[in-house]
This record gives structure tokens, sequence and C-alpha cells, in this order.
């Protein structure tokens, strides 16, 4: 997605990445970054929760608008209302994906948890 | 307050992101000032969560994906911004894609987007926001030669001054 963005811009068209990884995206080197601390696949937030939803988007498109050189990053300080145990299980497939369980089966047999 | 861009990566996936680097070929700045005012600007979206109109378009090929778990669909499709989350489906193996179906602004925020045009916070949305499924081959090759132009082309049709773009 950085990519992309990065080949978007090239084509004369400003970008900003909303991103759970915005350490990746500026290694990727997206132009304008904004770092939101969610669960995969919730960029702008909580479902039904218009408020937070905004805060995202509006910081989105001030990061946009008025960021003034390559590279900015801005980071939302909102915290996820939900656990993290809860949050880290509920944002994953039910089934493994395709590349997820070939690479889980060449790891050594043990626990796996990143919480 | 700075992220922590791994807070919900299981730890043995963290390396395959993790120190990376740039995308070869893709080091140097790249920059498109944004000139206007937001006011007068017109804005669109792209999600990568695999969302599609389940009435009229197909599904991002998970199929295929099931057989080759190096490949991922690299096509695109059109979500118009009046696109109620009844006519939204999602195609990607990678999320649980519940709270999107749910409420597909989590993803492409596509009402809200049109709500701050009727504010006057931008001047206005596309009528079209743009979707693909994230999870591509490693080269990124099809997206860069096939995809690429066709989004480019869209963006200029529609006369988007900026893009926000948010992965799943």
């Amino acid at each position: 997605m950085p990519v992309l963005a990065r080949w978007i811009e090239a084509a004369g068209i400003p970008t900003v990445v909303v991103t759970m990884m915005p350490a990746v995206a500026e290694e990727r080197r997206a132009p304008r970054i904004v770092g939101v601390e969610f669960p995969f696949g919730h960029p702008f937030g909580m479902p039904g929760d218009k408020a937070m939803q905004r805060r995202v988007l509006e910081l989105a498109l001030r990061v946009l608008a008025g960021a003034a050189k390559f590279g900015t990053r801005v980071d939302l300080d909102i915290e996820w209302p939900v656990s993290l145990r809860d949050a880290y299980k509920a944002w994953q497939p039910k089934e493994a994906s395709p590349i997820v369980r070939r690479f889980l089966a060449a790891l050594p047999a043990r626990g796996e948890c990143g919480a | 307050m700075i992220v922590d861009s791994y807070r919900f990566l299981p730890r043995s996936f963290r390396p395959l992101y993790e120190g990376k680097g740039p995308f070869p070929g893709e080091e140097t700045p790249v920059w498109a000032p944004f000139e206007k005012r937001l006011q007068a600007s017109r804005i669109a979206l792209l999600t990568s969560a695999g969302l599609y109109l389940k009435a009229s378009q197909p599904p991002f090929d998970v199929v295929r994906e099931q057989d080759n778990p190096e490949w991922g669909d690299p096509s695109w499709r059109s979500i118009p911004a009046g696109a109620a989350a009844s006519e939204i489906a999602v195609a990607h193996l990678h999320i649980n894609d519940e709270d999107i179906l749910s409420d597909p602004e989590i993803a492409l925020p596509a009402h809200l987007l049109d709500q701050l045009a009727a504010e006057g916070v931008i001047g206005s949305a596309t009528a079209e926001h743009l979707s693909v499924m994230g999870y591509q081959d490693r080269s990124l090759q099809a997206w860069r030669e096939q995809t690429l132009p066709d989004l480019v082309a869209k963006l200029r049709d529609q006369q988007a001054d900026g893009l926000i773009l948010a992965p799943a």
C-alpha cells in the first residue's frame, strides 16, 4: 500500500496512507502517513463509532493538505477500546490465510501468541 | 504518542514486516504538492480491504489464492460513494471481515467524506472510490503494470485533488 501510494503520488496526485503499521509505511517511504494503533481491518476505527471515524478522517485530510515535506508522519492518540487479548483474536480471519498456513507449518512446533 | 506498529501482529510475523527498508527501486522521495485549499478540493478514497459490490461485481479471486498462496488478485473495483453497507461484500483472506461488513466506513468512509463535503470541510468527494485487495505477490508487478494505470486514469477522470489510502 505505501508503494501504491508512491506510484500514485509520482503520477501527480497527492496521497496520504492511513495505516496500522506507520513504521512500515515509513520504511517503504510513503510520502504522507497517519498512524493508528488499531487492529488490522479497522483503519478508520470501531464499527458504528462515527466520532472516532471522524477523528481519523479529519487527521488524514489535515496531513494530506498540510504536510510540508516528504515523509511526514502523524500518529493519532486513540487507544483501542477493546482489550488487547480480545482485539488480537477478533481481527484475524477464522481460517488462517493460505500463506499463513504455509508459514505456520514451517515453524518449529510451539505455542503461537503475539499478545 | 507514537503508535506501536506491531501491537496487533502475531510475534512470529514481525520479522516479515520490520526492517525491510524501501521497496526495490523506490528509495527516493516522491512528492506532489497539495496546492489548493481543502475547502476547494475533491478527495478520493482507496481501500485495500477487498471490497466489491455483490450484485454487480465479481469478488476478488480468493479461490486462485487458495491454490497459489503467494499470488493475490491484482484487479480493482470502483465503489460508488453512495453505496449502502448492504450492497458491499468483502473478499480478503487475511482479515476477519465481520466488522467491515457491519460498517464498511471503517475501511472506506465514503458517507463520512460526503458529510464533510456537505459541511464545507472539503470541497467535494469523488463520485466513485477505489478498492483493491491488499495481499499481492511480492514483486507487485501486476499492480504496477495493470492496475496502477487504471487507478490513475480513474482518479484523473474524477478530478481528484488528493487520495486517502487505507490498507486493511
